[in-house]
């Protein structure tokens, strides 16, 4: 960070350090980092972290596929400060599994084929966590409505649906998805 | 983005201290607009003010009956607060019409009211924007305007405001709370958000040093008649061509109060008082629904690409307040 001062600059604030640290867990994996305030979140996973599963596509929250839970709500880690998220708890699309067994989506999204170039997948995995959790949907027109933050270039969406749609039912039914 | 200092504060009067020593500094909590206008060197602030740990962020009863909905308070956790639900609808419905899961997860109700226009210009930092540069002139007048205003425009300026959730807010008679320095005061919504005239750059009447503490509601809620009707390009997931508040008290077959505002038409929520005294008393008939909807656009100008507007603006207005006498849900 450039941290001269053109003259006749008025700003009041001393000159800050460039970076700050923060504590976070990721995965239930406890973080100290150092981050410059600028950072996304999405950067300091990918580009800090190498957990690459979160996805970078439109970068200005448009497209979902940086789709992350903090604190167990889907958001767009594109949109958020690294910084801000002092304390928080992340999961990203690595955090899901448990060990070598699928999420339950993860699966349901293998067995529905519910991706084509994959990209956005993680994005739509960790926002239909997000969904099911959030516990507004009664009908597939609230998943689609409710999935609509999430876009899928290849058009999978008949699919992604279907697949979130029998994991809710399995856990309605309390039946091993 | 270009680099920034950063700064936490935990209570309001050291937030509205720092504000006021660095006219470089801006507060940020959700981000979800302010962090996409850094990534597009729109805005450029030399620092921010995390109010996130503010204690701002409870929905409470007031003492003359209404709801006082904490500034901080994320989208969704307002759209689907039960009080909210049972009480403001609408203003649930108008939440849940805009942005995704997501971005109402981050978004609060402070930033929802402060979210600068969706112009193309105005992002697009290649091209004039008299909104992000005084005086640089507006491309949009003889440009792509499909997603304009056709009321209250300026010959510098025919941005739209955004929001879904204020266009609720400016039906429901909502007021703004205010903190600085020098104490509080209350903005009525209807003068929160302002017209552009000769300085589009200025979107409301906040002032620099001062922040949003509260959005209260006042105790009618019209939960019985009332819709929220949004037109986009997509049926989820965009901003509004034209969306309409209608709210409704009726005495019968006759509207007792009519309230109604419209969003994606002007610089600020348009609340169409004059169509609403063509209402008021009169009975809930297609004909009356029709003369409100024309004198709402009896002024409206548009620009070309955004002509179909005016027609579109009437026919929403029109079948909003149908449903908001029907209560059936909008297709």
């Amino acid at each position: 960070m450039n941290q001269s001062r053109a003259p006749g600059d008025e700003r009041a604030s001393p000159c800050p350090p460039a970076t700050h640290s923060i504590r976070l867990e990721i995965n239930g994996t406890a973080h100290t980092l150092d981050v410059a305030p600028w950072t996304t979140l999405l950067d300091l996973l990918r580009e800090h972290l190498d957990l690459t599963g979160t996805k970078k596509g439109c970068d200005h929250g448009q497209c979902g596929a940086c789709t992350v839970l903090v604190d167990g709500r889907r958001i767009n880690a594109c949109l958020s400060l690294a910084i801000m998220q002092h304390g928080a708890s992340i999961t990203t699309i690595e955090g899901l599994a448990d060990g070598d067994t699928l999420h339950p989506l993860q699966r349901a999204f293998v067995e529905h084929d519910a991706f084509q170039c994959g990209y956005c997948t993680p994005g739509q995995i960790c926002s239909a966590v997000g969904l099911i959790d959030e516990g507004h949907v009664q009908t597939r027109d609230d998943i689609r409505e409710l999935m609509s933050g999430n876009i899928c270039r290849c058009g999978a969406y008949p699919n992604i649906v279907a697949a979130i749609e029998q994991v809710m039912a399995a856990a309605r039914d309390g039946t091993p998805s | 983005m270009n680099n920034f200092s950063y700064t936490r504060v935990s209570d309001v009067a050291s937030a509205v201290r720092e504000v006021a020593a660095d006219s470089t500094a801006k507060f940020i909590a959700g981000g979800t607009n302010l962090v996409d206008l850094m990534k597009e060197n729109v805005a450029r602030p030399g620092r921010l003010i995390d109010i996130t740990q503010l204690p701002l962020n409870r929905i409470q009863g007031t003492e003359d009956g209404g709801l006082r909905l904490g500034a901080l308070v994320r989208n969704a956790d307002t759209a689907y607060d039960e009080t909210v639900r049972a009480r403001y609808p609408l203003l649930s419905k108008a939440i849940l019409a805009g942005a995704s899961a997501q971005l109402r997860n981050m978004a609060t109700n402070g930033g929802n009211l402060m979210q600068r226009t969706r112009c193309y210009y105005f992002y697009d930092t290649a091209t004039p924007c008299n909104k992000r540069k005084p005086g640089a002139g507006c491309s949009a007048i003889y440009g792509f305007n499909r997603i304009h205003a056709i009321l209250g425009a300026s010959d510098q300026c025919i941005a739209t405001h955004p929001s879904d959730m204020c266009v609720a807010l400016a039906a429901l008679e909502a007021s703004v709370q205010v903190q600085s320095s020098e104490g509080q005061r209350q903005i009525p919504f209807a003068k929160f958000h302002r017209l552009p005239g000769d300085t589009p750059q200025i979107d409301n009447t906040l002032q620099p040093y001062e922040i949003i503490t509260a959005i209260d509601l006042p105790p009618r809620g019209f939960a019985e008649n009332y819709c929220y009707l949004k037109l986009r390009d997509r049926a989820s997931y965009a901003f509004a061509l034209v969306s309409v508040a209608a709210a409704l008290e009726m005495d019968g077959d006759c509207i007792g109060t009519a309230r109604l505002a419209l969003g994606g038409v002007a610089h600020k929520p348009w609340r169409a008082s004059d169509a609403e005294e063509i209402l008021n008393g009169k009975p809930a008939t297609l004909e009356n629904f029709k003369q409100a909807a024309a004198a709402v656009v009896r002024h409206a100008k548009s620009y070309g690409e955004n002509d179909f507007k005016i027609e579109l603006a009437q026919n929403v207005i029109v079948r909003a307040l149908q449903l908001a006498v029907s209560m059936e849900q909008p297709a």
